[in-house]
């Protein structure tokens, strides 16, 4: 019955060989020479050792007494056309110090089979075998990881190969790295931008979801700014090159995302420092096992058994391969993280990922992340003058500040500001401005600032971010300017609540009215209104002392005036990155589309791929600790502690895979 | 100073072993081996070129890992 089995097994093994040698030689196969010199080692190995079971044991005896020698001849020509290569790193390692590995434990353990055969005159067959089918795993994980780490990589890629420059009214193909500032480059329609730049003829319709993973058509025309990375979909573009390649958008995160797997998280710490003690843990373990019971049994005056504890310790060394682990974890982050940024979400490194699994605190900036940012006059009162000319004085007296603010009360007034009217300038951070105007004195600001000045001002009951401007110390009137709320924003706030998140707290510089009803609009817990920059790092280590220690905060801006900030809290994303370099920079994880739903998405993301690493670590480790225990007690061959350790492995390798799927979140 | 290098190795465990060794080997300051990109990054020690590093830190992963590869 073994015999068929066993017959049905190699004959697989042997077609399996054939057929991915057949596959190996098609381009684009991705098999390296190494696996394809393995594949025909498997061949030649599991052929020779067919051959050998077919002939049995009868026709070498039927030799004479040199039989014997043939026949283990032959057995140890096959041993070593499968495992020279192992036998030779496990020398290598014993010579460097380097004992405890995977080598050694098969070459210990299979040479330590061969040896009770040739002492029996018995069964080579099981050595061979398990050597056998340890190269055939290893060699699908080999192929298996390096498939889905060229997979992942290509998905990741959004390199662009090449930039059309003009030269003699022809167009050349360029490396991107040899385009200098100031270069006029061309893109045509199905082409991606190569660097950032602005348009300098032509419109076209960009597609940007290489960048950010959603497919919503961005327009561009003359005079406005491209983002490299993006696929120009429609129309011819003429851009000057504003950047070097190595500066442009594309290559940050580039960099960015290869170097993320780099930043190792405890997970995968834990792992490596887990192979590092666990290796040798079972080697003494096996040792034990063959030494200890014998002598036991011995002393309690029974038959010592030898053999057959020797043969528990090697099938203990053969099930204790630690493969599984090391392999599936790096991989789980590392396809968790290419997952993610397919999404359109770069978390920088595996350490991120598995803290943004653990947020249960988010704090967000209001203006830019849960508003648009985009201020509008939405009313003037309480004026002497007329409303034209208390907005020019406010415009003017603001002209200086790049204040989101600011830029409304410029765009309310509509025309050009004229600079020369303004003089001394005084930005009063979190307050507001003063400055001369024509000759007069204004100030334009807060209930703050025209407290500090001393000017009687009329409250204001719209909802709003209040300017109140005084003109020579005298109260003209206020212009109350509204911030819009982002559309998904309501829905973004729940499913984050839905993703496990426990406290959603506001922070911002705006009026505490105008705070409270945002977040009452969007369903937020607390808010801190009223914060100058500075005190957003203090409320941020507020909340930080006292969270639990394993929940973790996490900190949403804009990346504009935020930087300590998201440096501060244990995880910063910075959102709408897609051409800001200070947030990639500051941030942790780097969303590049402004939707507040991403960040839920991020966290869910980061949720699943930790779900895997903890399955492939429990599962392994559990399944490893069974099979070592049926192994010592003698419930299991040699056999069945290869399989398993195989058969762990792949599964593991493709949950670890399972991480890249993100797209249903 | 700090440079990227492309490496070939078969499996993660091992990445970790070439890390370990290229991260004692003199002049290096720090080294990371990432497996899923197959890099290695190296930051040099003040004074120490690549040139005077890199042929040591091949000599010692070769050690641990025989069938490693650094690009230089």
């Amino acid at each position: 019955m073994q015999e068929t089995i066993v017959g049905v097994l190699l004959v697989t093994v042997a077609l399996l060989a054939v057929v991915l040698q057949i596959i190996g030689r098609k381009p684009g196969s991705g098999m390296t020479k190494k696996q394809k010199v393995m594949l025909w080692r498997i061949l030649a190995a599991t052929v020779l050792l067919l051959a050998l079971q077919m002939l049995g044991r009868e026709a070498f005896d039927a030799m004479g007494p040199a039989g014997r020698f043939v026949r283990l001849a032959l057995y140890l020509v096959d041993y070593a056309i499968i495992g020279y290569d192992i036998l030779r790193k496990a020398y290598k390692g014993i010579r460097n110090g380097q004992v405890f590995d995977e080598n050694f434990l098969m070459a210990v353990a299979t040479l330590g089979a061969l040896a009770l055969a040739v002492y029996e005159n018995g069964d080579y067959l099981e050595a061979i075998a398990v050597m056998l089918f340890y190269q055939v795993g290893e060699w699908f994980q080999s192929y298996a990881v390096g498939k889905s780490r060229r997979n992942i990589s290509e998905l990741m890629d959004i390199r662009p190969d090449y930039a059309n420059v003009e030269t003699d009214g022809k167009l050349e193909k360029v490396d991107p790295d040899e385009v200098e500032v100031g270069t006029i480059i061309t893109v045509q329609p199905g082409e991606k931008v190569p660097i950032d730049g602005v348009v300098i003829e032509g419109r076209s319709t960009l597609n940007t979801a290489a960048l950010t993973g959603e497919s919503l058509p961005r327009e561009v025309a003359e005079g406005e700014e491209i983002v490299s990375g993006c696929i120009n979909m429609t129309g011819l573009l003429r851009i000057r090159t504003t950047k070097e390649f190595g500066e442009s958008t594309v290559s940050k995160i580039l960099d960015l995302v290869e170097n993320a797997s780099s930043r190792k998280s405890r997970s995968e710490d834990f792992i490596s420092r887990f192979a590092k003690i666990y290796t040798p843990a079972v080697c003494y373990a096996a040792l034990a096992l063959a030494i200890i019971p014998p002598v036991v049994l011995l002393v309690m005056g029974k038959g010592a058994g030898w053999s057959t504890w020797i043969y528990r310790a090697l099938t203990f060394l053969v099930a204790s391969c630690p493969c599984a682990l090391v392999i599936s974890i790096p991989l789980s982050f590392f396809a968790g993280i290419g997952g993610a940024s397919k999404a359109g979400v770069l978390v920088k490194g595996s350490n991120y990922l598995e803290t943004l699994s653990q947020t249960k605190i988010v704090v967000f900036d209001k203006t830019g992340t849960l508003t648009q940012g985009v201020f509008e006059v939405t009313g003037i009162h309480h004026n002497e003058l007329s409303n034209e000319a208390l907005l020019e004085f406010a415009a003017l007296a603001e002209s200086a500040s790049s204040h989101p603010i600011s830029k409304s009360l410029q765009k309310a007034y509509g025309k050009e500001i004229d600079r020369s009217r303004v003089s001394d300038i005084t930005e009063i951070s979190g307050n507001g401005v003063t400055a001369t105007v024509d000759g007069k004195k204004v100030a334009a600001g807060n209930d703050k600032l025209m407290k500090t000045l001393g000017v009687n001002f009329a409250p204001c009951h719209s909802v709003g971010t209040i300017i109140h401007v005084a003109i020579d110390g005298k109260y003209a009137g206020h212009i109350v300017i509204s911030d819009v709320v982002k559309p998904r924003a309501k829905d973004a706030i729940a499913a984050l609540k839905g993703a496990g998140v426990r406290r959603a707290v506001m922070l911002t510089g705006d009026a505490k009215k105008v705070a409270d009803q945002v977040a009452g609009e969007l369903g937020i817990d607390e808010v801190r209104a009223e914060l100058l920059p500075g005190d957003k790092v203090d409320q941020v280590e507020k909340l930080i002392s006292s969270k639990g220690e394993k929940e973790k905060l996490a900190f949403v801006g804009d990346g504009i005036n935020d930087a300590p900030v998201l440096r501060r809290a244990d995880i910063g994303i910075a959102m709408g990155a897609m051409g800001s370099d200070a947030a990639i920079e500051a941030a942790d994880v780097v969303l590049m589309d402004d939707d507040p739903m991403q960040i839920a998405k991020a966290i869910k993301i980061s949720r699943k791929c930790l779900g895997i690493v903890y399955q492939n670590i429990v599962v392994a480790i559990g399944i490893k600790l069974v099979c070592l225990l049926l192994v010592a007690v003698g419930c299991a061959s040699m056999w069945l502690a290869v399989f398993a350790d195989v058969g762990v492995m792949i599964l593991a390798v493709l949950n670890a895979i399972r991480a890249l799927f993100v797209k249903n979140l | 100073m700090k440079k990227t290098y492309k490496i070939e190795v078969d499996c993660a465990n091992c990445a970790n072993l070439m890390e370990d060794a290229a991260r004692k080997t003199a002049g290096v300051a720090s080294a990371t081996v990432n497996f899923m990109t197959q890099k290695m990054i190296v930051e040099f020690e003040e004074g120490k070129t690549p040139a005077d590093v890199m042929g040591d830190v091949l000599k010692n992963c070769k050690k641990v890992e025989p069938d490693c590869e650094i690009f230089l």
